[in-house]
């Protein structure tokens, strides 16, 4: 459809951040062509093609997958690879590294904070007992699945982090991705590794931290709902407390 | 990351119950008796004799209680929150919690000593 | 070359609508408790006998406690209903192999706030 094809543009204002030689972060603004099927990653490629080959920024799949290209597009986190041009046109779109995280350059944020609480959540199947491979694969009913499916669907893009006001406050916060990650795995069948995960996830730093603001569920590009899934870890930490404090002879 | 086990969930219980109960109970409290009753609709319901007939019961006077208590925990752990997110200071600074909480607890030693004593 | 650290922001409760409604939600808490304090003289008021309990009644009916009264009902009703629609989320409630729907957990919810206030009512009005 070589009609589309229009004169149209845009214009980006994109933040732009390079160590060493910036203070601090500034808007830059380019125009771009305006086109009905672009997302703002396809004008951040066209900026970096075209105008300007020092932008940095984070891609890969371009189509919702692999979680790497979040960005804040007018205030609210985004993966840019699926926030169409024609949401905003023919206003201005801004756009700007994830909220809440240190800004490494231009649009790419360090990663290091949830690199270190991913791996402390756990996140694989824990067992007690170690079956030898060849006792065969751990069976799952598909309603057993659907227990914990939604919350397996997160492809760790972050912006539920950048849509958190309590992770902005309190940086040591687990947040949200990670403890859906603890409920997907505390409520998959075949795992036994819910105690050990309990250490983190109802710590100091855990879910009690969280008061439900929502806005990770609403930002989250694949339905995971983080913030259901702490509310329910808040529950079933309470009713354990419930069980083991007021009832010390109950369950030992 | 710290780990380990807190007293939150005892908070965080009483904040759950005192909503829930707040949820379904408070309003139709605030129309009938903070409304209705002092705009004059309901003249004969709010007389000295009939009140102290029906707190007479223990029934009510246990339910008074749970009411005002698990509201004022509700209100606590969410006030103690909303300072420490809009002041920018730390939920976990002790100052906070021990005022929030401490109200509660006083009010409920209030709530249960009139009540004892009607 | 180390990262760049925004500032922390302090009107973050601005930023965004849901921000500031969260806010408000958490707020409602305040009337909340401003009502059980009512109710708490109310019983004080009851012990020290009649003429005090009438006193009490008269004060409800100034302006000042009506307004009141009147913003708190607006607040709890906005915490009931918020209280509703986030209970669900909490609970998984699994019914044979089923999840219940959380719609299904909101409505129930909504009748039982129904019934219950009906209950409340009549406790107080009946003659
Ligand atoms: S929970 Fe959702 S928003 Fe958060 S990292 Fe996973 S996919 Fe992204
Ligand atoms: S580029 Fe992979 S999710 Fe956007």
């Amino acid at each position: 459809m070589t009609s589309s094809v229009s004169s149209a543009t845009i214009t980006l204002e994109v933040l732009r951040y390079r160590p060493g030689r910036d203070q601090a972060p500034a808007f830059q603004s380019f125009q771009v062509p305006y086109r009905e099927d672009w997302v703002v990653l396809d004008a951040l490629n066209y900026i970096k093609d075209q105008i300007d080959g020092s932008l940095s920024y984070r891609w890969s799949c371009r189509m919702g997958v692999c979680g790497s290209c979040g960005m804040m597009v007018n205030g609210t986190p985004r993966l840019s690879c699926a926030a169409f041009l024609k949401e905003y046109y023919p206003a201005t779109v801004r756009v700007e590294p994830l909220e809440h995280f240190p800004i490494e350059r231009d649009l790419v944020i360090s990663l290091d904070d949830f690199m270190q609480k991913l791996p402390a959540v756990r996140p694989w199947i824990v067992r007690q007992d170690d079956r030898p491979l060849d006792a065969g694969e751990y069976r799952q009913t598909p309603a057993e699945l659907d227990w914990y499916k939604q919350f397996s669907m997160c492809i760790n893009c972050l912006l539920c982090y950048s849509a958190c006001p309590v992770y902005e406050l309190e940086p040591r916060f687990i947040g949200p991705a990670a403890l859906a990650l603890v409920a997907r795995y505390n409520l998959d069948s075949r795992d036994q590794g819910r105690e050990q995960r309990q250490e983190i996830a109802a710590g100091p730093d855990g879910v009690w931290d969280c008061t439900l603001v929502g806005e990770c569920s609403t930002v989250c590009p694949k339905d995971v709902d983080p913030a259901g899934a702490i509310q329910r870890l808040k529950l079933s930490s309470a009713l354990e407390w419930v069980k083991n404090v007021v009832l010390p002879w109950g369950r030992r | 990351m710290k780990t380990g086990r807190s007293s939150e969930p005892i908070w965080w219980l009483l904040f759950a119950v005192g909503g829930t109960v707040a949820a379904f109970l408070v309003p139709v409290h605030i129309a009938v008796g903070g409304i209705a009753g002092p705009a004059g609709w309901i003249p004969q319901a709010f007389a000295y004799d009939r009140m102290v007939g029906l707190i007479s019961h223990p029934l009510s006077r246990l339910y008074l209680f749970a009411l005002i208590s698990l509201s004022l925990f509700h209100w606590a752990h969410r006030f103690r929150y909303t300072l420490a997110e809009g002041l920018r200071l730390k939920a976990s600074w002790l100052p906070i919690p021990i005022a929030c909480y401490g109200s509660a607890i006083v009010g409920t030693i209030l709530a249960a000593a009139v009540l004892m004593r009607l | 070359m180390s990262p760049y650290y925004r500032p922390v922001r302090f009107d973050w409760w601005r930023k965004r609508r849901a921000y500031t409604l969260f806010v408000v939600r958490e707020l409602t808490s305040v009337f909340i408790a401003g009502y059980a304090i009512v109710l708490l003289l109310l019983l004080r008021r009851l012990a020290e006998g009649r003429e005090a309990y009438e006193a009490y009644l008269q004060w409800l009916a100034t302006p000042g406690m009506m307004a009141f009264h009147i913003v708190a009902l607006a607040a709890a009703v906005f915490h009931s209903l918020t209280w509703f629609s986030l209970a669900p989320r909490a609970m998984a409630v699994r019914i044979g192999e089923r999840r219940l729907q959380p719609r299904t957990i909101l409505w129930a919810n909504y009748a039982a706030w129904a019934v219950v206030s009906a209950i409340a009512a009549w406790m107080v009005l009946r003659a």
